[in-house]
């Protein structure tokens, strides 16, 4: 499903600057649910940037759901971005727009009729339970509510991959599991999902696969396990 | 095909929602846009006034070729037929003595009222006459060449004339009209680079207000077209209101001061004429200004939205 070989990253021109991300190497199958644990500033969140093209990579090669980026050209990124779910920190929600307006925003951009949109939104906004929610604006939300949003909007269009940059990030304790179950849930009906946290609870509690990056490398790979740098 | 629609559709309703949103930068780009639309049509009524003046001078204007009386009438309707193949020639009278006389005596009815009575003692002054009306002012030499051709000459009793005093004022008027068309052009030009200038700081800006919102649409998938396309949407939007207004512009001036614009003009515009041309031509005229301002919107947006919205991955 997500393929890195190799994939070394380099900002600018200073080699002596260091390597944002150092010869990767990484496979993800299908259905997985993977945690990429690091402290700031390991590369966490240039691997993700890679995964979604916003980014490209000094050297190595990405495949991800079959798609070479090699072989990717500019004008075809959108069409890869709307094959993957993407989570982030900030939430990256439309102020003006409401909690229906913001997930449906998602199925707007690639046409999906109005008719087909009242009839998924309340769908999905139920499996992140914000169900009854649909006319709030995010300012009216807590922080873990927009986060459920932002989750609802990636997950909309039925990506094969949920792509999640420290979605708890921002968030307390509570509301942080809340989002947590919600990615649980997603990933049960059989979405991959690639979650970058550096809370120590969340991932020692999941259980899941842990892969920890240091100083842009890969330090450690291992299933089921907990956190340790 | 369907998707295609509702996404058309969605561009052009957000494009309609940026408008009313961005208005207070929408004034600017559309005033500016009004001032370069009024200039295209106000010159383009004048050109078409002056050249129907010129046209009803021109009209009258002939070169008049005068036979000698040893000139027969089968040559003088040889030389007519000769004048009639040249391309730059309208028409060709031709008027015997008699006919010439006549026609002297009806043009000069008030000056000479004698004449009449002075050609039935002494016999008829007046020769044979070739009357050859022009299509161009302009043309009116290549006739006149013609004319002096030796064989043609010699046919003749006096060099050619204009039949008109009205050549000098023709000149003028051609010449003002050139003037005129030349500094409508040049206005035209800079008026539509300032106007393209503007909008395409007011689509900057629009775009950078709403850079969070590019941002999010491009992570989500959005093609460049969807983003662009409610920017082109709205620039458009200024052309068409644009136009609509600089057509009401004009058709108030003629409302409400035709006679002001008639004497202002000095004579020069045939206010009655240009009034007329604006009437009949009405929906041709809107529909040009429409297709202006919409290319001229359209254009400096696209090329503004290629500056500021490339899709490049670093």
């Amino acid at each position: 499903m997500i393929l890195l070989d190799r994939v070394t990253k380099t900002y600018g021109k200073d080699k002596e600057a260091g390597d944002a991300l150092s010869r990767i190497t990484l496979h993800v199958e299908p259905k997985e649910f993977v945690i990429v644990v690091g402290q700031s500033g390991a590369g966490k969140t240039t691997l993700l940037k890679l995964l979604t093209r916003e980014e490209r990579p000094t050297s190595g090669k990405i495949v991800i759901g079959g798609i070479d980026y090699d072989k990717l050209k500019d004008k075809d990124i959108p069409m890869l971005r709307r094959k993957i779910g993407v989570v982030f920190q900030d939430f990256k929600l439309l102020p003006n727009k409401t909690v229906f307006e913001n997930i449906a925003f998602a199925l707007e951009i690639v046409g999906i009729s109005n008719r087909e949109i009242r009839h998924t939104v309340p769908k999905v906004l139920d499996i992140v339970n914000l169900k009854g929610k649909e006319d709030r604006m995010p300012r009216e939300l807590s922080g873990g509510e927009r986060q459920r949003v932002a989750i609802a909007r990636a997950i909309v269009r039925q990506p094969r991959i949920l792509i999640a940059d420290e979605p708890t990030g921002n968030l307390d304790p509570k509301h942080a599991w809340d989002v947590i179950k919600v990615l649980e849930k997603i990933n049960r009906f059989g979405t991959t999902v690639l979650l970058t946290t550096h809370n120590v609870e969340i991932v020692n509690k999941l259980k899941r696969r842990v892969v920890t990056i240091q100083d842009g490398r890969i330090v450690s790979d291992r299933a089921n396990a907990s956190y340790k740098i | 095909m369907k998707r295609r629609l509702i996404t058309l559709w969605r561009i052009i309703h957000t494009g309609i929602i940026n408008f009313m949103r961005n208005i207070s930068l929408a004034v600017a780009a559309m005033a500016v846009m009004v001032v370069t639309l009024t200039i295209v049509l106000f010159s383009l009524i004048t050109n078409a006034t002056l050249e129907n003046t010129i046209a009803g001078i021109t009209q009258k204007i002939s070169v008049s070729a005068f036979l000698k009386d040893s000139t027969t009438e089968a040559q003088a309707k040889q030389l007519v037929k000769v004048l009639q193949k040249q391309p730059e020639v309208a028409r060709v009278e031709y008027l015997n003595r008699a006919a010439a006389l006549r026609e002297d005596i009806l043009q000069n009815k008030t000056d000479n009222p004698n004449l009449s009575s002075a050609a039935a003692v002494v016999g008829n002054p007046i020769p044979a006459t070739i009357h050859v009306f022009p299509k161009d002012l302009n043309q009116v030499q290549a006739i006149e060449n013609v004319l002096e051709k030796p064989q043609y000459k010699q046919l003749q009793s006096d060099p050619p004339s204009y039949n008109g005093d009205r050549k000098e004022a023709i000149d003028n008027i051609t010449h003002a009209t050139n003037v005129l068309r030349k500094i409508g052009v040049v206005s035209i030009a800079i008026f539509a680079v300032i106007c393209a200038l503007i909008i395409f700081n007011t689509i900057q800006m629009a775009i950078f207000n709403r850079r969070d919102e590019i941002g999010i649409m491009r992570l989500l998938g959005a093609n460049t077209g969807y983003i662009r396309g409610p920017f082109v949407v709205e620039s458009a939007i200024y052309g068409l209101l644009s136009a609509i207004f600089s057509v009401l512009i004009i058709n108030s001036a003629f409302l409400a001061s035709s006679n002001a614009l008639q004497a202002s003009s000095l004579g020069l515009l045939d206010i009655n004429y240009a009034n007329q041309y604006f009437d009949a031509h009405f929906w041709a005229l809107l529909l040009m200004q429409i297709a202006i301002g919409i290319i001229i919107g359209t254009v400096s947006s696209v090329i503004a939205t290629r500056r500021y919205l490339k899709f490049r991955t670093k």
